[in-house]
């Protein structure tokens, strides 16, 4: 394959007793783009995030991702180590902040495993050394910079709860932009976002995507965000896939509007659509 | 439930509170009519012989039905935590200013009272006893106001401290100061030996999981008679010397070097001064750790563990390490404890110690080191200043801690400050703050 991919899905099974959530799936994501997961409610999208970023073990299948020359087998690393060691970042569908710590705190923390690192494991920090002091206020800075970029810094020492919905969504994806990911996950970035705040979304993943060079996998049903900002597009129908390819090829595909319309078959789904145009 | 209501209300609702009284008294009567009212005895015969007390019964309610409106005036007046309330503003600019003063005239304070209670032998025991529930206060408040994490066995490390020291010291000779490290090194062991089979529980089914781990050791105790004696206790435990120095009255001892009167006085001032020392460095040891990336861990898995995992947090060292910094303090003061006792047994460290801790910390605000401190002496001053009352001290303890749960849900110091800031370092209001019962 000529492409250069950052995330390869082989094979990728996942069932839950005797529900197959997720069947023999393979797609890959492309080094520095912007690949959407779409597909109808229930199509097993989550599942394949929980899957990639290690809260769920799947049944079968390999997930390769390739980042700086290092080749890791993410379905043999479980939990915490997703992050810490394959540099996948990710966020939740229902919004998983800190809410009693304020923005602040929330970026400091997704600093953890840097920061503990040079606290010397908790000994030298508990004594202040000038090392630790120092990783400190980079660690500060970063998070400055980041609540600039999401238009946050003036609410830096309010409590992430006290934020209001979009702020909270989009001090998620900085959070997680703080652990330094080569790999961000966003699981529907843009639920609950009115049009204005979607607009703004779609201009920090693009600028998250030009100024860092972050890959990003994202899962969302706001149609005009995925076709404006996509550069690949996988779509998913009961946990099968059913097309993958550029947004211009994704809305000419019969077989994803028959599965997004609910059309007996796809002569009919042709059909409406020939009606369409 | 406690939310700002939108209409700053100007005086009482008086139809509210009557109504509200009104009922009460309503309830009462129906309760202590024929618990108050009727009062029935077996007569010389066997027959049964009864009498009115109708005074005794309006009396009561009376008071409930006065006690009503009163609670609901106070409750007017100050509020639960974050609502909107009707002190004139002088007065909520002094319990501002008091607010801040609070913590350095309290260590002042503290400092000085072998000073100034030298002479009162009760006062100073009363002071090393505060003392030491402040520093298990502290150190559970690691576990539970900080990491979230509902311990019900704490008194099992306090234990594993003071046998440790016990043992150490009457089986090896070993000084105080050698055999409290090595305590807080066993008992933060045991700790990290809890946290394993505890590490996927939460909330309820970690404290059911707690509370049997306090018991085992304390039944492994009680049965291991070879080694701890059993029921008997170990006693003849060392007391602690002025480094290296007896507080004795002998010719080696503390009081002949410096050349003044021995008086059995010097120790326990002593024993102040060193519990004072390690409860302060508990407080200075969680306040640093707090801010360093391990206590922001305890944190943030306090607010969503799910979360922390996504990020790249070792949850499970997170919590081992929390379960082991606060077992450890419990260890130094189980240490102390042995030492100042001279002897310990099963008997001290019962589930109540636990629940006794815990409720200090509950009770003062859970992850503030203040509130902490001042729950601390109020249940253990408390106690001991309604010790007149006999019979009815558990009564007035019990009305205390409802009418400070009704006012102070959250405990005396509900909100949270805090670990870093860019420009105002502003409180977060205990509402948005998760806490163990999650």
């Amino acid at each position: 394959m000529s492409r250069d991919d950052i995330l390869s899905v082989e094979n990728l099974s996942m069932r839950f007793g005797g529900i197959v959530a997720v069947n023999d799936l393979s797609f890959s994501a492309e080094r520095g783009k912007i690949t959407a997961l779409i597909g109808p409610n229930g199509a097993g999208k989550t599942t394949v995030f929980n899957c990639i970023t290690g809260f769920y073990k799947p049944s079968a299948g390999t997930m390769r991702l390739n980042n700086a020359g290092a080749d890791m087998r993410l379905e043999k690393l479980n939990d915490f180590r997703i992050s810490k060691l394959a540099k996948v970042a990710r966020t939740f569908q229902n919004i998983r902040l800190f809410p009693g710590m304020t923005a602040l705190e929330n970026l400091m923390v997704a600093q953890h495993n840097a920061l503990m690192k040079a606290s010397g494991y908790t000994f030298l920090g508990l004594f202040g050394v000038p090392s630790y002091r120092a990783a400190e206020k980079r660690a500060i800075d970063l998070a400055r910079n980041w609540l600039d970029q999401i238009g946050l810094l003036a609410r830096a020492d309010d409590a992430a709860g006290e934020l209001p919905y979009g702020d909270q969504r989009r001090l998620e994806i900085a959070r997680a932009m703080c652990t330094e990911p080569a790999l961000l996950c966003l699981d529907e970035p843009a639920a609950g976002l009115n049009a204005r705040e979607s607009a703004a979304l779609s201009e920090l993943l693009l600028k998250i995507r030009a100024d860092w060079g972050t890959s990003i996998l994202l899962i969302e049903h706001d149609m005009s965000v995925v076709m404006e900002i996509s550069d690949h597009i996988v779509v998913l129908d009961y946990g099968v896939k059913i097309a993958d390819g550029t947004p211009q090829e994704i809305r000419d595909n019969p077989k994803v509007i028959a599965a997004y319309l609910g059309a007996e078959d796809e002569e009919e789904a042709i059909a409406v659509m020939e009606a369409d145009t | 439930m406690a939310a700002t209501p939108a209409i700053p209300r100007r005086g009482p609702d008086v139809a509210f509170i009557f109504k509200k009284a009104l009922i009460s008294a309503v309830v009462a009567l129906v309760l202590f009519s024929l618990m108050i009212g009727v009062r029935t005895e077996a007569g010389p015969s066997g027959q049964l012989i009864y009498w009115t007390r109708f005074g005794d019964l309006a009396a009561m309610v009376a008071v409930v039905f006065g006690g009503s409106i009163v609670m609901e005036l106070l409750r007017y007046w100050w509020g639960p935590v974050d609502t909107v309330r009707i002190v004139p503003d002088g007065a909520a600019k002094a319990l501002a200013v008091a607010r801040r003063g609070i913590a350095p005239v309290l260590l002042i304070f503290t400092f000085l009272v072998p000073v100034i209670f030298y002479d009162q032998r009760y006062i100073l025991d009363l002071g090393i006893l505060v003392l030491t529930y402040v520093m298990l206060g502290w150190g559970l408040n690691v576990v539970v106001g900080l990491a979230g994490l509902l311990d019900l066995g704490y008194v099992a490390f306090y234990a594993v401290g003071a046998y440790s020291y016990a043992l150490l010291a009457t089986t090896y000779g070993l000084s105080f100061w050698i055999c409290l490290p090595l305590a807080g090194i066993l008992a933060a062991f045991f700790g990290v030996l809890l946290g394993f089979p505890v590490l996927r529980l939460r909330g309820d089914y970690l404290a059911i999981v707690t509370l049997a781990f306090g018991e085992i050791i304390r039944l492994v105790i009680i049965n291991w008679q070879d080694l701890t004696g059993g029921p008997n206790g170990i006693s003849g435990i060392p007391r602690p010397s002025f480094f290296g120095i007896p507080l004795t009255p002998g010719d080696d001892g503390l009081a002949h070097k410096l050349d003044i009167a021995f008086s059995p006085t010097h120790r326990i001032v002593f024993l102040f001064y060193v519990i004072l020392a390690l409860a302060l460095l508990t407080n200075w040891v969680t306040i640093r750790l707090r801010r360093l990336p391990i206590g922001r861990a305890w944190e943030a898995l306090r607010e969503d563990e799910v979360a922390c995992r996504a990020l790249g947090i070792n949850t499970t060292t997170t919590k081992l390490t929390a379960f082991a910094t606060g077992a450890m303090f419990a260890g130094f003061a189980g240490a102390f404890f042995a030492t100042r006792q001279g002897f310990i047994s099963p008997e001290s460290f019962t589930f109540q110690e636990s629940a006794l801790v815990l409720a200090i910390v509950v009770l003062g605000g859970m992850g503030s080191q203040l509130g902490v401190a001042l729950a601390a002496v109020a249940m253990i001053g408390g106690f001991e200043l309604f010790r007149g009352l006999d019979q009815y001290r558990m009564l007035v303890f019990g009305v205390a801690m409802v009418l400070l749960m009704i006012w102070r849900p959250r405990g005396l110091i509900g909100h949270r400050a805090p670990t870093v800031y860019l420009r105002h370092n502003k409180t977060i209001s205990a509402e948005l703050v998760e806490d163990a019962r999650a």
